[in-house]
């Protein structure tokens, strides 16, 4: 196949990603480090192409409330910020999860808290998986680890984001974002037509109504009862795709002794420990997270059966560790490495923890 | 003259408008939503706007603007309506998109959205209802509650070197280059329903033909909040806002 490979930062391929997917708008905010997102797309002027609109707002507040509108009107919407903009979108994407509207938020994380670092991190795990926002919600969570994974995490996030009628999040770490690899962007598609949203989001409020019942889209629901009715649909809404979309990878886990869990690149990272480990004759495997919600409860525990350990590698003080461990139960050694501040661990690094925390040497 | 010979269609003067529906609504007896609500959806059947609209619903006592106007209809986070106002109008630019937003919505928690929207220029109309406190909430201070004016969180009247002042925002919009229309109207006499009327339908059609933001403030009395019969606050609002917020255009860009 005669594909085109092109060399470009994680940001970018968002953008052009976004482009070729038939993305209706795009809104958002200048901050560090995803900015090329929303410069990249204003020097591709889609909207003299493909006629995406393209809106740089006030504020992270304004870009979500803006996803919040369009997508309400059953378009394909999305916004990029990095962690203290993703904070301030929080009430927003709550909104979004509890009117039931499909939407694609990235966040290039950096480290926190506070306004911490611009380098990288991935601090934001229990904000992405376990709500983030009020309410009992969920975000279906794409951790790319490539660039490759950027640009097609793009079109997966709005296909299962408009197949459940909820918001999906690429949380991908500063390192992704800015680092520029070989990749093949998704075959260019024409937007939707009016009439084909009309089809697929019956429940828009696109103001055509054309005989139909007007469409509200809210969150509100003031009677208890109904309230608790809502909620036990985005219930199983979740259970849904807890039991269809699970992703992951693994490496070299059928003959492992040891488990290494990592998502995003710092699984890449990993994989070199691995191979210099199994140089020396340790075997370690690795499973590496996709969908961070749902998460891959059964593919760990499923690999985690020959092993005497687990480590669990992030860019953070332990976050995911805490599913792991709901994974496995109290019986396996499940141990944590991780820098923070920004701080990315090398190879030899995650094989000295490895063989501190499980082999003791 | 019997009964039937008076109540006969040739006598009939007013009519409930088509989209206003039979939903029982929540608004306190005296309270201006109801009038104003009639007025929008009169327009948007008399202006054809009726299929071809999404309104947007602000938190506060409009939080339910929806369940009695019968277009399309998105209900924002608070203060966040020309945000979402602004999307809903790019991605679709033939429809008619209004917000419909209280004093604390747009002059306190959404003042950011507000003049950002209205310097963009954004093919939006909004609908400022001002009656100086929040209703929903059980009569807390607003950004444009008066200097003086007793509420539950200004038990002792609104003081300049605590509270600030009274937020003259439709006044900071019109000096915007983004906005074509703002004006401040009331509901309180039948000549005023009538005026109001046409400046809402005047937004409307700004917006249509791409003029930029259109903002219709309309003075509101808040009989509950207030703490007033409905005739009395009624005179209160034009004595005492109307003295603060003086009516009439304050930029009218489109020459008739």
């Amino acid at each position: 196949m005669n594909q085109e490979v092109k060399l470009m930062k994680g940001n970018e391929a968002i953008a052009h990603a976004a482009i070729r997917y038939g993305v209706d708008g795009y809104f958002g905010y200048p901050i560090t480090p995803q900015s090329e997102v929303l410069e990249t797309l204003e020097a591709e002027m889609p909207w003299e192409t493909t006629g995406m609109v393209v809106l740089q707002a006030e504020s992270e507040i304004a870009s979500i409330n803006m996803v919040y509108g369009g997508a309400a009107t059953g378009k394909a919407v999305m916004t990029s910020s990095s962690s203290p903009g993703i904070s301030l979108m929080q009430e927003g994407i709550s909104y979004l999860a509890a009117s039931e509207l499909p939407a694609l938020i990235v966040n290039v994380m950096r480290g926190g808290p506070g306004l911490g670092t611009i380098h990288p991190s991935q601090s934001d795990y229990f904000q992405a998986t376990k709500g983030g926002g009020h309410g009992d919600y969920h975000l279906i969570v794409l951790a790319p680890a490539t660039v490759q994974e950027m640009a097609d995490f793009v079109g997966l996030g709005f296909d299962l984001a408009f197949k459940y009628r909820t918001p999906a999040m690429i949380l991908a770490d500063g390192i992704v974002g800015q680092m520029m690899e070989k990749v093949v962007l998704p075959e260019p598609r024409p937007r939707r037509t009016e009439e084909e949203i009309a089809r697929q989001c019956p429940w828009a409020a696109t103001g055509h109504s054309h005989g139909r019942k007007p469409n509200v889209v809210t969150s509100l629901e003031l009677d208890s009862a109904l309230m608790e009715k809502n909620n036990e649909r985005f219930q199983r809404t979740y259970r849904e795709i807890e039991k269809n979309e699970v992703r992951y990878e693994s490496y070299h886990t059928e003959d492992a002794e040891y488990l290494i869990v990592a998502f995003g690149t710092v699984a890449r990272i990993c994989l070199k420990a691995i191979e210099d480990a199994r140089a020396e004759g340790i075997k370690v495997g690795l499973i590496r997270p996709i969908t961070l919600w749902p998460f891959p409860y059964d593919a760990i525990a499923e690999a985690s059966k020959t092993c005497k350990g687990i480590l669990v590698t992030e860019l953070n003080a332990g976050q995911m560790i805490e599913d792991v461990r709901l994974a496995v139960g109290r019986n396996m050694n499940v141990r944590h490495f991780g820098r923070m501040g920004g701080i990315v661990p090398n190879p030899s690094e995650i094989l000295s923890a490895l063989k501190k925390e499980l082999i003791g040497e | 003259m019997k009964q039937e010979d008076i109540i006969c269609p040739e006598n009939r003067v007013y009519a409930k408008p088509r989209l206003l529906n039979d939903n029982t609504m929540h608004y306190c007896p005296g309270c201006s939503h109801g009038v104003v609500h009639r007025i929008i959806a009169e327009i948007l059947d008399e202006e054809g706007y009726a299929d071809n609209t999404v309104g947007v619903a602000p938190v506060g006592c409009a939080v339910f603007a929806y369940k009695y106007i019968d277009v399309d209809w998105v209900e924002a986070a608070h203060g966040r309506a020309p945000a979402l106002a602004t999307a809903i109008k790019r991605l679709n630019p033939d429809r008619l998109v209004f917000t419909y937003q209280g004093d604390g919505d747009l002059a306190a928690i959404g003042t950011g959205e507000t003049i950002h929207a209205a310097n963009r220029a954004e093919n939006i109309t909004i609908i400022f209802i001002n009656n100086g406190i929040y209703g929903m909430t059980g009569g807390q201070m607003a950004p444009t509650t008066l200097e003086g004016m007793k509420t539950a969180t200004t038990p002792y009247g609104r003081r300049i070197d605590l509270n600030g002042y009274p937020l003259n925002i439709s006044e900071l919009l019109a000096k915007l280059d983004g906005t074509c229309y703002v004006t401040r109207q009331s509901v309180d006499t039948p000549a005023a329903v009538k005026k109001a009327k046409k400046a809402i339908a005047q937004a409307f059609a700004n917006s249509m033909a791409g003029r930029g933001t259109s903002v219709v403030e309309i003075l509101g009395t808040c009989a509950s909040g207030w703490k007033m019969s409905p005739h009395d606050a009624n005179l209160w609002m034009r004595e005492h806002m109307g003295e603060h917020y003086q009516l009439g255009d304050l930029k009218n860009e489109v020459k008739q």
